[in-house]
């Protein structure tokens, strides 16, 4: 008797001391894989920002270790950057671009995703899905018959074929973003307001509008982020640099023939890349519900 | 419900009728509504009875507006509402989720339909504090819908209907969200506060003790059409055929089959202990096949089989159990309680004189 | 009592039916005018003879047939670049959809940093593309790659080294080396993307299910296989698509990292369309290039519109 339950703790005590070799090997592979996938991610950002500040003499000697600062850090070429080129031009061209985007995908997307989740029964949530599915169609299988679109409308080399086309890509996404949002606003309180004496309209303006505004703002969010992403549209519609985003213009004012201003150029990725990935960051959950298309409840 | 002091300077008591109203919503499915007629007398309380998915919300959401009719006319004070919005109505609507607004607090939700009616600041504050105050909640006008308990949101949306001075009071199940005790004295209170402001209520609830406690009358729905109209009383008694039979009462009717017929009668009706001149033409004697008692304290129910259908029983708690062989005991009713149904329609045969019952085929012809 | 029908001009805008219409005509609008117009224009223009010079389809004459699809087959560059198109999405999708499911599952369980690990993770995705890969096309510089110092430094290159003797890979100056670093760029593009899709169906799984195959004894590797695996499927599915589509019809990376060099070697459909039609000023021939874009568009939207009725029955 005694020696069964002396060998019974004893294969307990070796089974548990496995147990605890697991678990400490699972830890193990979980922080340095989780290291890895991050060092892969951000690696060319650290670059960008070790660029950045780093003195000429010391970025273009081969020799020297390019992980550290051989000379001191400057501030020398965020100063060109804001100084002596069209940089913060391309800025403010980027946000009135995406400013105006927004307030138009808003003024369409809001109409559009409550008429299909409330008002056109079953064939609204499969004319939704036909509506996501324009987003699917890529910037490089309509760029060039949108450049002769632009031509016509006499917006070549303007920003505001920008502010034209890039709708056609925040409209389909933001509409389905939002269907789900007003799926989830109750019915009762809309039509209990049609009953205390408001119109269709003011009830919703009064009722569905303010319930639905974390749907709103993620709207706001997600068609300004596009409309700062996008590259292929802005790249075949504008040729002068007062009229260029970030993304196209860093590329003609900072690489002159074949000298790049690396540090500058760095610099100009890096300002926008952080500010964008945390607004991205606090508003991903939602984005993620609308890119799963409703193949996950949250 | 501390200040009962009501307005009755309404302009119009109104009445709402339903004129052969039908709902199809989808072209091949059967109507939710098919074909319903009733009306309505000034400040009555009108309960629609029924399971769940027989039409009745159907059939008040259409009164409201929120539903378009297929076919048929609503009025309400003897005008054709059928293609007024809600908002033109003159109603006031509780839902059984209440619907407060809940970016408002409970002042803005209980003003929101004063505002529509573009009243002036005093006014609107003058009527809010009067409804608040009938209701018992004017503690609590500062405060979001979501820190109020079941019972406050309820009176809260019936302070939003209330201030509206609305012809028709529409109230959908508005007590199926609150706990059993709650519900049974807001029950009470929900009677004795449209008894004093006398507005014509219609009331949907699948809750046979609501509808007989509530109701001045109650028209029991199934399938989309109206089994019978008619006061608690007559509803009971008197059902107009074996669904309302069965569907109110609780435990419901017995149906037994004699002479090709249904036979039905309520368990209380039966009775244990044969009557000492119990002949046979004012009693039913009957034999209940493997009688099991159920002990329930102030009564005790017995439940058997009579020729393979299951009958129910009541008694007093007291009442002794007859001496039984093989589980088989005699059973009593009075024939003064026995309902006929027609077999095959499952129709009342003998309609009493004092009941006004509305059956399908009447009720269509009418 | 009047019967009258009291039609009212003052409540048209309450009715379902012209409210819904009217709230859907600027969205449906926009759609055709600047989606479904260029659509149809895409593919007028790929049979005629437009250019930047002169972009009007006028008459009869301007229609070519089949003369820009018979021009563009027959240019080596175009079939590298159909080539590369298939090749660079498929490799790449292929290694995005394994290192997503590892991060998705490391993303899931709790460790420190771990809101530290998914922001820079997800910095890729978040960044606009043209600036995050110029990123990487600094640190893959011909002279000064970071890369290079240090397989210097180890003394993997330079003379009388395994990579020398050369002191520099020059990693997108040759043909191979460059493709890889187009490949390795996509992933790195896709992979934040395809990994929170995987996340959310990871955390959607319900916490039953796992507890159930942790008592009835299913090891790691068993609940992989059997449990999370299986029930990820859907949603590895729109994760995928979603990540082919940017993968198959991108034209920043191929444009900013390599300019399609070295000699076209990583052109792809997008910018060599982009070259021939915008720089080059053929619009008709690059509209044909952009065009062979579109059955794998359709193949996908069609798949894409399964998944998303099979999800709404599941959840009906």
């Amino acid at each position: 008797m005694a020696t069964t339950t002396a060998s019974a703790t004893e294969t307990h005590t070796e089974q548990a001391g496995r147990n605890r070799g697991q678990r400490v090997l699972g830890r193990v592979v979980l922080y340095v894989v989780a290291t890895g996938f991050a060092l892969f991610a951000a690696l060319p950002f650290a670059w960008m920002v070790l660029t950045t500040f780093k003195a000429d003499s010391d970025l273009y000697r081969p020799a020297n270790n390019p992980f550290v600062y051989n000379d001191p850090p400057t501030w020398h070429n965020i100063n060109l950057l804001w100084n002596d080129t069209s940089y913060p031009t391309f800025i403010l061209n980027t946000l009135l671009v995406a400013v105006v985007v927004v307030l138009i995908t808003i003024a369409v997307v809001v109409p559009a995703a409550y008429a299909l989740t409330r008002l056109t029964g079953r064939w609204g949530e499969s004319l939704g899905i036909l509506i996501f599915l324009v987003y699917l169609v890529p910037p490089t299988l309509l760029f060039i018959p949108l450049t002769g679109v632009v031509a016509d409308l006499g917006l070549q080399n303007s920003k505001w074929a920008m502010v034209l086309v890039y709708p056609t890509f925040t409209i389909p996404f933001c509409t389905w973003l939002l269907m789900g949002f007003f799926r989830g606003v109750p019915w009762e309180i809309e039509e209990q307001a049609m009953i205390d004496g408001y119109s269709r309209i003011q009830a919703i303006w009064k009722t569905v509008l303010p319930v639905s505004l974390p749907g709103i703002l993620t709207v706001v969010i997600f068609s300004f982020t596009l409309s700062l992403h996008e590259f292929v549209y802005a790249l075949a519609f504008v040729q002068s640099s007062d009229q260029k985003t970030v993304s196209v213009g860093v590329f003609t004012e900072l690489i002159r023939g074949d000298v790049f201003f690396w540090q500058s150029l760095m610099a100009a990725a890096a300002l926008v890349a952080f500010p964008v990935a945390l607004l991205y960051n606090y508003f991903l959950d939602r984005f993620i519900a609308g890119f799963t298309l409703g193949a996950v409840k949250g | 419900m501390k200040h009962p002091t009501f307005r009755t300077d309404r302009d119009t008591m109104a009445r709402v009728e339903t004129r052969n109203l039908v709902k199809q919503f989808t072209a091949s499915g059967a109507p939710a509504v098919n074909g319903i007629s009733l009306q309505t007398t000034d400040g009555e309380f009108l309960v629609l009875l029924g399971p769940s998915g027989c039409g009745k919300t159907t059939l008040l959401r259409m009164i409201g507006g929120l539903e378009k009719p297929t076919s048929g006319d609503i009025l309400i004070g003897d005008r054709v509402v059928n293609d007024l919005p809600p908002r033109a109505r003159q109603i006031a609507m509780v839902f059984q989720s209440y619907a407060l607004y809940p970016h408002m607090n409970v002042r803005n939700n209980i003003s929101f339909p004063l505002k529509a009616a573009k009243l002036d600041k005093a006014a609107i504050e003058q009527k809010v504090q009067w409804a608040s105050s009938i209701l018992g909640i004017d503690q609590l006008l500062d405060r979001k819908p979501r820190q109020l308990s079941g019972g406050q949101r309820q009176r809260v949306a019936l302070a939003r209907a209330l201030v509206r001075e609305p012809n028709v009071f529409l109230l959908d199940e508005p007590l199926s969200n609150l706990d059993a005790q709650r519900r049974a004295s807001a029950r009470d209170e929900l009677q004795v506060f449209q008894h004093e402001i006398g507005t014509t209520t219609i009331y949907v609830t699948h809750d046979q003790v609501e509808a007989m406690g509530l109701g001045d009358r109650i028209a029991v729905i199934n399938d989309g059409t109206i089994r019978q109209l008619g006061t608690p009383h007559e509803i009971y008694e008197d059902p107009a055929d074996t669904f309302v039979a069965t569907f109110l009462g609780s435990p419901p009717m017995n149906l037994v089959e004699r002479d090709g017929d249904l036979v039905g009668f309520r368990p209380e009706a039966v009775e244990l202990v044969p009557p000492e001149h119990g002949d046979a033409s004012s009693w039913l004697h009957l034999t209940l096949a493997e009688a099991r008692e159920e002990y329930l304290g102030s009564e005790k129910l017995i439940y058997g089989e009579i020729d393979g259908v299951r009958v129910v029983a009541r008694v007093h708690a007291g009442t002794p159990m007859p001496a039984h062989e093989g589980g088989k005991i005699p059973i009593t009713v009075n024939r003064a309680a026995l309902r006929i149904f027609d077999k095959d329609s499952g129709l009342r045969r003998q309609p009493a004189s004092d009941s006004v019952s509305a059956s399908p085929a009447e009720e269509a012809s009418a | 009592m009047s019967a009258t029908t009291t039609r009212d001009e003052r409540y048209l805008m309450d009715r379902d039916r012209v409210l819904g219409p009217l709230f859907l005509l600027p969205a449906v609008v926009y759609i055709l005018a600047l989606v479904g117009l260029p659509l149809v224009l895409a593919v007028l223009y790929a049979f005629s003879d437009v250019t930047v010079a002169d972009p009007r389809i006028s008459g009869r004459d301007d229609f070519v047939g089949f003369d820009n699809f018979r021009a563009i087959w027959s240019d080596n560059v175009f079939r590298k670049a159909l080539r590369n198109t298939v090749v660079f999405t498929l490799i790449s999708q292929v290694i995005v959809l394994l290192l997503a499911n590892i991060l998705a599952m490391v993303l899931s369980a709790d460790f420190h940093g771990k809101r530290l690990v998914r922001f820079l993770v997800l910095l890729p995705w978040t960044t606009p593309v043209a600036l995050g890969v110029l990123g990487w096309f600094w640190m893959l510089d011909s002279v000064y790659s970071p890369i290079d110092w240090m397989m210097r430094e180890v003394g993997l290159l330079g003379p009388d080294t395994p990579f020398g003797p050369a002191r520099n890979m020059y990693w997108l100056g040759t043909t191979h080396l460059a493709q890889g670093a187009v490949i390795l760029v996509h992933v790195w593009r896709t992979l934040p993307l395809a990994t929170v899709i995987l996340l959310a169906g990871l955390t959607a799984i319900p916490q039953d299910i796992r507890d159930a195959a942790d008592i009835d004894g299913a090891g790691f590797w068993r609940q992989l296989f059997y449990i999370r695996l299986p029930l990820l499927l859907p949603i590895m599915a729109v994760a995928l698509l979603f990540a082919i589509i940017f993968a198959f019809t991108d034209l920043t990376i191929a444009l900013v990292l390599t300019r399609g060099g070295p000699v076209n070697d990583t052109q792809v459909l997008a910018s060599w369309a982009y070259f021939k039609g915008i720089q080059g000023g053929n619009l008709a021939q690059g509209a044909a290039i952009a065009l062979f874009l579109l059955p794998v568009l359709v193949a996908i939207a069609i798949a894409m519109l399964r998944l998303a009725r099979r999800a709404g029955e599941e959840t009906a």
